[in-house]
């Protein structure tokens, strides 16, 4: 429980961090909430030659209206967000979902970015941006892009986010009035999902799934069953076309059940 | 003015509270050298080889020591100790702080690295190569009995000792012959990782000239530790010191001789520097000792009423790698309480131990008690719906004295139980619990066919704690007594001293004992300071385990005041001039029956017994006085717990809706004290029943081995508690206290279950193993639903 040795070096603006990632290249990870890194790194899962400190780029705190989007810089704490007024009202699923994390401890130094970016598919946070069919801004040494959702997480623990780059801004399109579910099973409060369903209705349904692949997931089943009026019984499909992890707490064939179950009941929360 | 029986508060918390307990870790020692563990990654393996240049050649280390060479250093004169040999022939193999040639389990010490860091430590750690030859390893208690492969490549058998317990075996023969009804059941206990707040840690340091060496240890048992490295390094026990510092509860785990306490120990000797080591969460689950650990058998033989003729039980129990300090004795502990709190007229215990290529198992709180409890109320349980009859009532039917109040009743397992009365204990649980209302529910629920289904699970308990009457231990093999010091000095200012034996690891000792000590001396609580856990300022002690401190530690303060009163009595009545049996204590005042304005206050005499101008002829001066308890008898705390869980059939979520415990643990001399042990022990049992479990794979490899995947409770998951008491003193003890730290556990997992398996009984489900997971609990539902099951 006592990680490798690495160096320490602190970055106070995004393209300090970009620099720094640009000189030691893989060898560099970024330091954000560090409650993903840290724990691989007590484990020696992770060992990085070289952490930099973001935590402290307050730039990169906020959240704002932009227009017919919210606005969510990449160093906003969990906290931050289950506690926005403006979020409650125009990302409602986001807003609620992020009271889902951890504990208020975790919640209090977890960032959105920094989530994202650990790209884990128990992760709560990652189903919630799926679901809103937001997009991730990232900067890097040739200026910034922006990438969509479903763009951004490619596999275990990977995203489209290059080496040399660094998550500024997440934006999620305003959904004030849209029907909205999560749910979440877990064994303890602030335990990961053994499995997770978050539920966006509206015009074009969204439904994603926590914890049922090697990365965050949306299910093309069961939204095109919800676009057809399917309504709960879309949920039916849940289980297809996912391959869920094996461990201690589910095997696949109940995890495809609980799939089941959930995005049903998340249909029923949000059509409620 | 009484202390006792008023929920003061604790004493011990401010500074725990604001981080300013100073527990082992805290303590540091100029020039202090870490220990990093170079620890088995095979289960069972030949060593092959061990290169340590690589890591001797790293950044601050100062040695690297192999266990053949730690060996050949000559530190120690005996292996690490087992205290009870529960049978004359029980197989012990020799238990070194590391290993030589052989590994037994994950996480055995192979070598150790010593340097200048804890982080130093364990980097040159990493850097040590063991080469292995693997054997085949013995990866459970089945396999074990199994015996197609040894956990010892020397031993030809895993079975350790064969220990009966069968007062009459005619009797039992014909209880099982002529019964009615008769039950069989099996039940797993799985093991349990103890996971107290604090890990554990060591911190040897010698002193510069002498030879003397102190440790300190997050220890629950330091004047054990103290005889016990005596007798394994050879060091006298003169020359050791152990403080056990704040401890951050110990739940049995602390209650040991470990190899990284014998190891800090000699090496601070042998290279006059202080030597050091704290575990990590990971490390501690894989080398500090588990709990539990058992596969029983439990027969009832019944009357068509219901009513018990006989109960038999097997227990085959895993005793990991080793024998520890107690390894052995645990399920011994619960063989006499496999009758529970029934009338029982025939009884047979028979237990076998096996060795296992798993970490050595040891005490966990209740310590072989849980298992009993569970054996036995689960079993009830079974009967009650063979019989056709409800859980309350076939408890009803066989409780000893049949409910009424009892003292000083044989049992069949031998044992006189102290008192009880546990029918009106009954009643009380099932009114708060409105029992009533519950049953009611239950069947609209059932008959709605609602997808959230409940289940009521009652559990009347007896533990047996106190330990103990020191001859009842020498009966069982045990190596130790069970007796209990005290000293009490009034000091010349009025204020008091009381230094106790019993070694608190969070329990409040401090506060429970300067309100006996309070009222006994008739000064203020405050007014007392209580002095333990360093065998340099508290010599004599038998520590804290078995829910012993109040029932044996707790009465010798009190007798040992008793003592210090009665001196200052005689002083008293000297210096008023009256006849001692002329004067009443009251208050803290000294008084002439009949002539109220004579009258001294016991501080006054403290200072007179200081001065010692004026005493009775060839009285010694000062008020200093001391106890020895050993007591006559065990203690038997009862109890009724009621839980009601709510089961999602959708998911096979467990849910907590309500949890009652109507606890008897006699007389209380603080309540929030007891109320705080139930809490913990009933949630500890809760943890048993719904989540945790230490896993094996098939090579002996634990597989959820950190807090991210051995799931100990957080309050999230448990309701509010309801918790009331009755109060039925015990005969064995002049304060009449049984105890509490225990009760909660040895009875919260049977309750749990027992609501878990009502809830499921409509689809045929008579049992099901712990913990119930959702996935279990949906599995069994899914596929008794798919089996075609009403």
């Amino acid at each position: 429980m006592i990680p490798a040795a690495f160096d320490y070096q602190v970055a106070d603006s995004a393209d300090a961090a970009i620099a720094a990632l640009t000189e030691h290249g893989d060898d560099a990870k970024l330091l954000a909430g560090g409650h993903s890194l840290i724990p691989l790194m007590r484990f020696r899962l992770a060992t990085p030659g070289v952490l930099v400190d973001i935590s402290r780029i307050s730039d990169l705190s906020y959240i704002n209206d932009g227009g017919d989007h919210l606005a969510i810089g990449a160093m906003t704490t969990h906290r931050a967000l289950e506690t926005s007024k403006l979020l409650a009202t125009e990302a409602p699923l986001l807003h609620h979902v992020a009271s889902q994390v951890g504990d208020p401890q975790v919640r209090h130094r977890g960032t959105l970015g920094g989530s994202l970016a650990h790209g884990d598919p128990a992760s709560d946070l990652p189903a919630a941006l799926l679901a809103h069919g937001g997009s991730v801004v990232a900067k890097g040494p040739s200026g910034e892009r922006e990438i969509a959702a479903t763009d951004f997480f490619t596999g275990f623990l990977e995203t489209a986010i290059d080496g040399d780059e660094v998550i500024t801004e997440i934006r999620i399109p305003k959904a004030a009035g849209v029907g909205w579910g999560y749910q979440k099973f877990n064994r303890r409060a602030q335990d990961w999902a053994i499995v997770g369903a978050a539920v966006m209705l509206g015009d074009e349904p969204k439904v994603a799934l926590v914890n049922m692949g090697s990365s965050p997931m949306r299910h093309a089943g069961v939204e095109a069953g919800l676009a057809g009026g399917g309504g709960s019984d879309a949920a039916s499909v849940a289980g297809d076309d996912t391959d869920p992890p094996e461990d201690l707490n589910a095997d696949a064939e109940y995890r495809k059940h609980l799939a089941r179950v959930l995005v049903g009941r998340g249909i029923a929360e949000a059509s409620a | 003015m009484t202390a006792v029986g008023t929920p003061m508060k604790r004493r011990e918390d401010p500074q725990l509270l604001v981080g300013e307990g100073k527990y082992v870790d805290d303590i540091q020692v100029v020039g202090q050298l870490w220990m990093g563990m170079v620890r088995s990654t095979m289960a069972h393996a030949r060593i092959t080889s061990i290169d340590t240049s690589a890591a001797e050649g790293a950044d601050g280390v100062h040695s690297v020591l192999t266990g053949s060479q730690l060996q050949e250093m000559g530190l120690w004169i005996a292996p690490l100790p087992c205290a009870w040999p529960v049978t004359e022939d029980m197989v012990n193999p020799p238990h070194y702080p590391t290993a030589i040639d052989e590994v037994h389990h994950v996480g055995e010490i192979v070598a150790v690295v010593l340097a200048d860091s804890r982080y130093g430590a364990v980097d040159a750690a990493e850097q040590v190569i063991v080469d292995y030859e693997p054997l085949d390893a013995v990866a459970s208690i089945g396999l074990a009995r199994d015996g197609s492969a040894t956990a010892h490549s020397e031993h030809e058998t895993n079975k350790a000792f064969h220990w009966p317990l069968v007062p009459d075996p005619d009797a039992l023969d014909a209880a099982f012959a002529n019964a009615a009804q008769t039950v069989k059941a099996n039940f797993v206990q799985q093991r349990l990782i103890p996971a107290a707040m604090e890990p554990r840690g060591v911190l040897a340091v010698p002193s510069p000239m002498g030879g003397d060496v102190t440790l300190y240890s997050a220890t629950q048992v330091p004047h054990i530790l103290k005889v016990m490295i005596a007798a394994t390094t050879g060091i006298a026990e003169s020359k050791i010191r152990v403080v056990a510092p704040a401890v951050g509860g110990g739940f049995g785990a602390k209650l040991n001789v470990n190899p990284d306490e014998i190891l800090a120990v000699t090496l601070a000797n042998k290279l006059g520097r202080a030597v050091r080591w704290t575990e990590s969460r990971t490390e501690a689950a894989f080398s500090t000792h588990q709990g539990r650990g058992q596969l029983q058998t439990i027969e009832l033989a019944a009357d068509a009423d219901g009513k018990l003729q006989g109960v038999r039980v097997h227990v085959d129990a895993d005793m990991g790698a080793y024998m520890m300090l107690i390894t052995p004795g645990v399920p011994l502990l619960g063989s006499f309480l496999y009758t529970g709190v029934y009338d029982v007229p025939a009884f047979g215990f028979t237990c076998d131990g096996y060795f296992t290529n798993l970490t050595p198992t040891d005490a966990y709180r209740g310590a072989g008690r849980p298992e009993a409890s569970y054996a036995i109320e689960r079993a009830m349980d079974i009967l009650a719906a063979q019989v056709g009859i409800g859980p309350d009532e076939v408890r009803r039917r066989n409780y000893l004295g049949g409910g009424d109040y009892f003292e000083n009743l044989e049992v069949p397992s031998t044992l006189v139980f102290d008192s009880g009365h546990y029918g009106p204990n009954l009643d009380r649980a099932l009114e708060l619990a409105n029992y009533e209302g519950l049953k009611t529910e239950q069947v609209r629920r059932r008959e709605a066919g609602d997808s959230k289904q409940l289940g009521i699970g009652m559990v009347t308990y007896v533990e047996i704690c106190g330990l103990a009457p020191s001859r009842a231990l020498g009966g069982l093999n045990y190596g130790a007594g069970g007796w209990e010091h005290a000293t009490v000095r009034l000091l010349p200012t009025g204020k008091a001293e009381v230094v106790s034996g019993s070694t608190p690891h969070g329990q409040g000792h401090e506060t429970t004992w300067s309100q006996i000590a309070a009222d006994k001396l008739g000064i203020q609580p405050e007014d007392i300071t209580v002095l333990h856990s360093d065998t340099a300022i508290s010599p004599l002690g038998l520590d804290t385990y078995g829910s012993r401190s109040l029932a044996v530690g707790g009465v010798a303060i009190a007798a040992a005041c008793d003592k210090v009163v009665e001196k200052a009595k005689q002083i008293a009545a000297h210096q008023m001039e009256a006849s001692a049996d002329d004067l009443e204590f009251a208050e803290g005042v000294f008084s002439v029956s009949g002539s109220p304005d004579q009258a001294m206050p016991i501080q006054a005499i403290a200072f007179g017994a200081f001065t010692a101008h004026d005493l009775p002829d060839g009285m010694e001066p000062n008020l200093q006085e001391q106890v020895t308890f050993d007591p006559p008898n065990f203690v038997f705390p009862f109890g009724t717990h009621v839980c009601t869980v709510e089961i999602d059939e959708d998911t096979g979520e467990v849910e907590l809706l309500s949890y009652v415990a109507v606890d008897d643990c006699g007389n209380q001399i603080n309540p929030m004290i007891v109320e705080g042990q139930l809490h913990g022990g009933i949630v500890q049992g809760v943890a048993q029943a719904l989540w945790e479990e230490a896993c094996y794979d098939e090579d002996g490899n634990l597989a959820n081995p950190s807090m991210m995947d051995y799931l100990v409770p957080s309050a999230a998951e448990v309701p509010s508690m309801v918790t009331d008491y009755t109060v039925t003193p015990s005969t064995s003890n002049s304060l009449g206290v049984k105890g509490a730290g225990e009760a909660g556990t040895i009875s919260s997992a049977a309750a749990v279950m027992n609501a878990v398996v009502d809830a499921l009984s409509p689809y045929g489900v008579v049992d099901m193993d712990m913990p119930a997971t959702p996935q279990r609990v949906w599995r069994t539902i899914h596929e008794a639903k798919n089996g075609g099951a009403s």
